[in-house]
């Protein structure tokens, strides 16, 4: 779809059989476009949103290596790479569920929907478990913090420095926080697409919202899968 | 007179189509939301105004004797705060691009009309946080958050302000998104990128800044307000953190923030000027053009706030180069204005009288810029009251006078009714004298060596002070002149014609006020931008302009 301009409505902008088109489009095709170029900048914003926090976490990487490096191992990498798999299957169903509705499949719609609510559930309760581990641990920034004698994993002679590694422990919990908060969401706006799909909205003539907020869940994995390396994966020995 | 159009029986319009609370506050329709964010700002503007009085009054004499240093602080801290995030970013944007964009486009309104009602709540509720914060302790770290004073040190209402400000940038990113989306998507037929309104270009470019600005800011105010919280260690040196990456991240929004704040005027001003000198823009593509280059160059200079602050001279060095950089497209634009104006036929109207009042003090404030993006000079003059003068310059000489002379130039169509052309050349004249009285001195002040943010300053600073601050009151007059005769207006106010400037566009060729699917029909566009010599020529006598 080029860079188009509004076509001139003829007498079927009246018509009652195109209950989606708003009042202030000419056409479907053109309310579709300006739907997905705004989540689409809607998503330049999210990455400029996370961006700042990658800008800080690969700033204090580079300073603090070693003692990232130590931080860093201490988290525990099976269940972030459990959970990297159940977002990208997530990210299947969602794709399905879009193909379902373009071939008007509606059970299968409303299954690769809930399987997608599931698989996001599954991601929560999983990366709950890991903070869990944390508390646990004493890792989590703050009044309780420590982190003592803990030695770098490239230089075992050497224990890390708390405080920088309190940094690590801060960064880990804003970002894979924030991007909980996002899942979190995401999950209300597939609750609200599964009522929508259950009440027979969508049409292969109209699935705009599934188109949407699947780019929106698709964003919210990839981020997942740059913090998923950051955080567990660098530097990290057997 | 050319009121043949002005009908005998009243039409309906945006305004008078529904009346009550809710058909407002419920309201999708642009143009309504436009004036929301008119009675919003306007009085957040009075706010940050009176603020800004008070410094004035405090400064009047060397001793620190009106308020106490503490309250100095919060005072010029709050100024900044509301003036920069509840005045500037929202003025012209969300009232003047608002209402114009969807007319200036052809269409019946903007792509998200609910996502620009949510807009605009959010801009009241982060308002109401920042009206709390102040109203029960306020905040005193400077409008800049420099950390670790207001992450470790300060004893003021830092989360709330930080919040405040979080808020209101969603409202400013939605706004953006709406306007791209919008310029994208709904144009109409005929009306090509070459065609469009430089005030949709530089709306354009403006949303860019926002779209990518803003969440920086956002995500660097979360960390700020982490770290007030929970003492992480992110920004504080003591415990491993970097306060020079808080400056890094601040200002990588809040530099491209003041093209936020001054390209919309520039669109305004790009209208104003051909219409009352009735001839196309000259060069309108490197008009066009250069709004989109001093968006992408405003993100590659925001280091230049930090030139003694201990980045590394290399870095310095680039950082001035690319700043001088930015000065091209905006020589390009002045240079453009003026080539617009010869041989002219040229009309001293009100809003062209804010024109020419924004083009001599923005060419002041961005040379004055370009001192302070020098090494040597920025050195000297670092965090005086040169730096003061240069940015009110460009913010209240440059972003303000665009934003009164579009709400005249506009008025008309927004109001229907014509505002008392005399007391608005009055009014003008007023806001220019009262301005240069307030920060030409400024600029003396800071170069012999007064710093910002001090509530006392030694005597002999006394004359240039007192100067400034007798400025600031007949700016003060000149600000509320408008206020009163644009109400006044409203009800007294001769209704308005169609087109009261014969000026080109779309939004000059729907009735005044429009109604509120703005086009009863979808316009075709056939002709160039700004093509004034066709106008005139339709016009069988002297072009004879109201007023």
């Amino acid at each position: 779809m080029s860079d188009s301009q509004a076509v001139v409505p003829t007498a079927a902008h009246e018509d009652i059989h195109r209950p989606a088109l708003l009042h202030h489009f000419a056409t479907e095709e053109q309310q579709r476009d300006a739907s997905n170029l705004g989540m689409w900048i809607f998503l330049a914003t999210e990455v400029m949103f996370f961006g700042g926090l990658f800008c800080a976490y690969l700033i204090y990487r580079h300073w603090y290596f070693g003692d990232f490096g130590a931080a860093s191992k201490s988290i525990n990498a099976l269940l972030g790479g459990v959970n990297t798999a159940v977002l990208i299957c997530s990210s299947l169903t969602v794709v399905l569920a879009i193909w379902a509705a373009q071939t008007a499949r509606r059970g299968m719609m409303l299954a690769m929907l809930a399987l997608t609510m599931l698989f996001g559930l599954v991601f929560l309760g999983i990366k709950g478990v890991e903070y869990r581990d944390k508390f646990d641990e004493n890792h989590v920034p703050g009044a309780s913090f420590s982190f003592e004698k803990v030695p770098i994993p490239s230089h075992p002679d050497q224990y890390a420095n708390p405080q920088h590694a309190q940094i690590f422990f801060a960064l880990y919990f804003i970002m894979t926080g924030l991007h909980a908060l996002h899942m979190v969401v995401g999950l209300g706006i597939f609750t609200w697409l599964f009522w929508m799909a259950w009440k027979g909205r969508f049409t292969p003539e109209y699935y705009t919202p599934l188109e949407i907020g699947g780019l929106y869940w698709h964003f919210v994995d990839i981020v997942w899968i740059y913090l998923f390396p950051l955080l567990y994966l660098i530097d990290r020995h057997p | 007179m050319a009121t043949a159009t002005v009908p005998a029986v009243e039409r309906e319009d945006y305004l008078n189509k529904e009346y009550g609370i809710a058909s407002w506050l419920l309201t999708t329709d642009h143009k309504r939301i436009a004036l929301l964010y008119l009675i919003s700002i306007t009085f957040f503007f009075f706010i940050g105004g009176f603020f800004a009085l008070l410094i004035r009054l405090e400064l009047l004499t060397p001793a620190g004797d009106l308020v106490q240093a503490d309250t100095y602080n919060k005072l010029f801290t709050q100024h900044g705060q509301v003036m920069v995030f509840f005045f500037l970013i929202p003025s012209i944007p969300a009232v003047l691009g608002n209402f114009l964009i969807p007319l200036m486009v052809g269409a019946k309104d903007l792509a998200f009309p609910r996502i620009n009602l949510l807009s605009w709540y959010l801009y009241i509720i982060a308002g109401m946080m920042m009206v709390h914060c102040m109203l029960t302790g306020g905040v005193d770290t400077g409008w800049t958050f420099y950390t670790p004073f207001s992450t470790a040190f300060s004893n003021t209402k830092v989360i709330e302000a930080g919040l405040a400000i979080f808020v209101a940038g969603f409202s400013s990113i939605l706004t953006g998104l709406n306007f791209v989306v919008t310029i994208h998507r709904m144009r109409a037929p005929g009306l090509t990128w070459s065609r469009l309104p430089l005030f949709v270009w530089a709306h354009y470019a403006t949303s860019i800044i926002q779209i990518l600005g803003t969440p920086v800011i956002a995500i660097t105010l979360v960390l700020v307000v982490a770290e007030r919280a929970l003492h992480l260690g992110i920004f504080d040196p003591k415990l491993g953190g970097d306060p020079l990456l808080f400056q890094h991240l601040f200002w990588f929004y809040s530099h491209p923030a003041v093209y936020i704040m001054i390209l919309p005027s520039m669109g305004v001003v790009t209208e104003i000027i051909p219409c009352f000198s009735r001839k196309r823009v000259f060069g309108y593509i490197f008009v066009a053009l250069s709004s989109i280059a001093i968006a992408v160059f405003g993100f590659l200079v925001w280091a230049h706030h930090m030139f003694v602050a201990g980045i590394s001279v290399y870095a310095a060095l680039v950082f001035s180069i690319l700043s001088y950089a930015v000065a091209v497209p905006s020589a390009v634009k002045v240079f453009n204005w003026t080539a617009t104006l010869y041989k002219g036929s040229i009309h001293y109207s009100a809003p062209m009288l804010y024109a020419f009042g924004f083009v001599g003090l923005f060419t002041i404030g961005g040379l004055t810029g370009l001192f302070l993006s020098a090494l040597g000079v920025d050195m000297h003059v670092h965090d005086t009251y040169f730096v003061i003068a240069h940015f009110h310059y460009i913010m209240v000489g440059g972003a303000l006078m665009g934003y009164l002379g579009g709400m005249h130039f506009w008025w008309p169509k927004i109001s229907g009714r014509l505002y008392p052309e005399a007391w608005a050349r009055l009014a003008a004249l007023i806001v220019f004298i009262g301005f240069n009285l307030t920060f030409f001195p400024q600029f003396i002040l800071g170069y012999v060596g007064m710093p910002r943010r001090y509530y006392q300053y030694p005597p002999e600073y006394q004359v240039l002070n007192v100067l400034s601050t007798a400025g600031a009151t007949v700016l003060a007059v000149g600000y509320l002149l408008p206020m009163i005769y644009f109400l006044w207006s409203m009800r007294y106010g001769k209704p308005a014609p169609d087109n009261p400037w014969r000026a080109a566009g779309l939004e000059w060729m729907v009735q005044s006020p429009p109604t509120t699917f703005n086009f009863a029909e979808q316009p075709v566009v056939t002709w160039e931008a700004y093509n004034y010599d066709e106008i005139d020529k339709g016009y069988k006598e002297e072009p004879q302009l109201v007023g």
